[in-house]
């Protein structure tokens, strides 16, 4: 096991607020990886635009910190470059889910090996408090005045309806179970989905951290993960929220382990050369 | 012009979208060129999968032929519609060929032809497109032989029932073609073979495509979209014999932002597009020029604005590649007008993408795309491939600071040290920073860049020679029409000047411009995008345009008219 130290990047600017949920994972995500022993040479974390996206800036590692909304195709293209780096594409839930809602539908569908880890705070911290996809009902903000009517984004729904091969979700206010989840999701081969509540200190009064314990509760240990017909019926819980491992399906193979462009050759694409006879060959052949 | 003393012979298939004129219009090129005749085709055609009515013109020649002309010596009507599709590219001299069961009311002057009895006769009215084969190749009495074997090996995955069914309908095709000969129904000129067996016969998106893939490009990553989506179907066929990830995006912006995660790991990667597509990829233009990623863009132009029109070509998104981005940043822009220059461009675009860690964009077309001919075959020795990943100290900085403002580009997971990109402002580092001082620096560094790359620009090409009273600037597809229409006028005071790169502009240009006595622009546009760039860039005014915007490609003719017209004006 490697030394979670090794990940501090010294003394730096924090651009988050005293309090935010994002200090407490990032503090669980270096001792994860540590535990993991992914050297930060081998790791490479692809965020979009918010709070939580800077979070790559803050532990040593490589990093592309790309357009908001769009870390996932990002993530998806690196890890199928090279399949030897473990990716992480994370960021918040406006990135994630809102602006680039139809990424994170189809890299499910396409399943590349990577984990997803998605701050949820339910509400927009960097534009100051709008109301983001999994705001609830009613959630009065500047812009939503007369509280949210939109129903709520249930990521973890959707996920398990499109067959994500791991869904979990953790609470920061845990950050013991939520390393665990962290490590299983890293370790899981294929796409594996962690969303994390967290609260918002400044923005969001309303699921605070006191919110956030009351309204949560674990899932039974008696629970097959397997099964996705009762992960399905845990998701759309709404009284209570679930928190743990809802959904795993061992069964399918991660994108890079399906394409072609593997199949004759398992180079990562940085050290290919087109064969060139082959290639005149098909030219000779117009 | 009669057909019979000319050197070429223009050839239109017209016909229903289903009734695969693709199909005669593959095996024709095939066989033409085969016998040692010269060819050009392309094709016109409307957006839809079934029904309405396209067009592809293939001209046979004793000389090597690249454009369209609006001449039609031999039209065959597949359909009774084509009469009226093509009344504009009908003369007194075309000589219409139509299936003797669907001769429309108002007919003069065409050759009926047992084209659905023949078919019939071999198996079923499928068969119909090997009796125009056939019919066709018999007219210019092409060696039987030759023909059978292109056949077969046309058809070579195809059993054996419908080889012969085909070879029975061509045969029967091809004895009416040479009927219609021998009894003076028809002339055809006699026109001179050459060994062509050095040559082969390709489209732009083939030309685009094995430039690529000769370049090292093993990512591409696109939404479908006319006309830009045979790049992607062509790099996808080659997929698992080259090592290449093609993969149909979700939308635009993941095509591109996937591209760019694809170099940033190492890969040479490319998108394909047209101009709608482009328009939402625009975002990820900019994050390349804020990451200093390499990226492969090729935009393939149709007609908009919004959809337009799908299927046809246009040369209107100069300015939308031009300026492409928020923000400021260098790039690269190619126009070729030629297979070769396609070829060659679209390799010479991941070379310098990866240089200069920049957006390079090829700007085609539909017409060139779905053009074909026949040019001396493509040698990937020629081509170079010139990577620049650097293994990483464990000291390394992304953005250090050059001379030259190009930083050592490493790629994650190679070498001691970390790679770190930011799309927000950065330091040298790749963290996110908003010391303004930093900021100056950062963006001095990212367009200092251009003072090389304006090193290494392709010049433009003067044809045929630089001793020219008259000038005609042109860009992109329009190079092999303008060439051709100058050769018809024949005026040796008169000159092509054709850029196949359009931003940086050559530095000479202006000189090139100042030179003449008059110049005039020729532009699928309507409104001379390049004519506005080349008076940003060099002050010069072309007043002079030649515009085309109905979504067909200009003609010969119509060039060689408008030349022909504005050399007469203050002679």
């Amino acid at each position: 096991m490697m030394d979670s130290e090794q990940y501090n990047m010294g003394d730096i600017d924090i651009a988050w607020c005293p309090g935010c949920g994002d200090f407490g994972i990032l503090k669980v995500l270096k001792e994860a990886l540590a535990e993991l022993d992914i050297a930060p040479q081998n790791l490479v974390i692809v965020s979009g635009i918010g709070q939580a996206a800077k979070i790559p800036h803050y532990l040593k590692c490589n990093f592309f910190n790309g357009l908001h909304g769009r870390a996932l195709p990002a993530a998806t293209a690196i890890k199928t470059a090279n399949p030897a780096l473990t990716v992480i594409a994370e960021s918040g839930d406006g990135d994630m889910y809102g602006e680039g809602g139809n990424h994170f539908i189809h890299t499910i569908r396409r399943n590349p090996n990577i984990a997803n880890f998605v701050h949820n705070n339910m509400v927009y911290g960097l534009t100051k408090g709008q109301a983001s996809p999994t705001s609830q009902k009613g959630f009065v903000t500047p812009v939503q005045v007369a509280g949210v009517i939109l129903e709520p984004f249930n990521p973890l729904a959707v996920a398990i309806a499109l067959d994500a091969s791991f869904v979990a979700r953790a609470f920061i206010g845990d950050k013991e179970q939520t390393k665990e989840l962290m490590k299983k999701a890293i370790v899981h081969k294929g796409y594996a989905l962690l969303d994390i509540f967290q609260p918002c200190v400044s923005f969001n009064k309303i699921n605070t951290n006191k919110w956030f314990k009351e309204n949560t509760y674990y899932i039974d240990e008696k629970h097959d993960p397997a099964n996705r017909n009762a992960a399905f019926k845990l998701a759309c819980e709404s009284v209570k929220l679930p928190l743990g491992v809802f959904y795993i399906n061992k069964s399918k193979k991660p994108f890079e382990e399906c394409i072609t462009a593997y199949e004759s050759y398992d180079q990562p694409l940085y050290k290919r050369q087109p064969d060139k006879i082959k290639l005149q060959e098909l030219i000779n052949s117009f | 012009m009669n057909a019979t003393d000319q050197n070429d012979f223009s050839i239109v298939l017209c016909g229903q979208a289903g009734q695969g004129i693709q199909t005669v219009e593959t095996l024709l090129m095939k066989i033409f060129k085969a016998s040692g005749l010269n060819i050009f085709a392309t094709k016109e055609y409307m957006s839809r999968v079934r029904g309405g009515l396209n067009s592809t013109q293939i001209r046979v020649s004793s000389e090597p032929v690249r454009a369209f002309v609006n001449r039609t010596d031999l039209l065959v009507a597949l359909d009774k519609g084509a009469i009226e599709h093509l009344s504009k590219r009908i003369g007194d001299k075309t000589v219409i060929l139509i299936d003797e069961k669907s001769v429309p009311d108002k007919a003069d002057k065409l050759v009926k032809i047992p084209l659905s009895e023949l078919a019939n006769q071999a198996g079923g009215k499928i068969y119909a497109n090997s009796v125009a084969v056939g019919i066709i190749t018999g007219l210019f009495d092409i060696d039987q032989q030759l023909i059978e074997k292109q056949l077969s090996s046309f058809f070579s995955k195809k059993d054996e029932d419908v080889v012969n069914k085909n070879t029975i309908a061509l045969k029967s095709g091809y004895e009416f073609g040479k009927s219609l000969v021998e009894s003076n129904k028809i002339e055809i000129p006699a026109l001179k073979s050459s060994d062509l067996s050095g040559d082969i016969v390709i489209n732009g998106a083939q030309a685009v495509s094995i430039g690529a893939i000769a370049c090292g490009c093993n990512f591409i990553s696109a939404y479908p979209m006319s006309p830009s989506t045979g790049v992607l179907v062509f790099l996808s066929k080659n997929s698992k014999e080259f090592g290449i990830v093609a993969e149909q995006a979700e939308d635009e912006i993941a095509a591109i932002n996937m591209a760019i995660g694809a170099w940033y790991a190492g890969a040479r990667a490319m998108v394909t597009t047209s101009g709608g597509g482009f328009a939402l990829m625009t975002e990820g233009v900019s994050l390349a020029g804020m990451l200093e990623t390499p990226i492969v863009v090729h935009l393939a132009q149709r007609p908009g604005p919004a959809t337009g029109l799908p299927t046809r070509t246009e040369q209107a998104d100069l300015e939308l590649a031009l300026y492409a981005g928020h923000g400021e940043f260098p790039r690269i822009i190619f126009a070729p007008g030629t297979l070769r220059q396609a070829f060659e461009l679209t390799a010479a675009a991941f070379n310098l993408a990866d240089k200069y860690q920049i957006p390079v964009i090829i700007l085609t077309d539909q017409y060139l795309i779905d053009s074909n001919y026949n040019i001396p075959r493509l040698n990937i020795e020629d081509i170079k491939i010139e990577r620049f990943i650097t293994e990483s100290k464990a000291d390394y900085e992304r953005y250090e600071p050059t001379k030259d403002g190009i930083s050592p580009r490493a790629i994650p997971g190679f070498g001691k040290g970390l790679v770190a990109v930011d799309s927000d402002e950065h330091n040298t580092e790749g963290h996110i920073t908003e010391d303004l001082d930093l900021r100056v620096k950062m963006v001095d560094k990212r367009l200092a860049k251009l003072k090389a790359i304006k090193n290494e620009v392709v010049a433009g090409e003067l044809w045929p020679g630089d001793k020219y009273k008259n000038l005609v600037v042109c860009w992109g597809s329009t190079y092999p029409i303008v060439k051709e229409a100058l050769t018809f006028l024949s005026r040796d005071d008169t000159a092509m000047l054709h850029l196949a790169q359009v931003y940086p502009l050559h530095e000479d240009i202006k000189q090139l411009l100042q030179k003449a006595e008059k110049v005039t622009i020729i532009e699928s546009n309507a409104t001379g995008q390049l004519a506005k760039l080349i008076k940003l860039s060099t002050g010069f005014e072309i007043e002079n345009k030649i515009l085309k915007y109905s979504g067909l490609s200009f003609s010969v003719e119509e060039v060689t008219d408008a030349l022909g017209n504005w050399l007469k004006e203050k002679e």
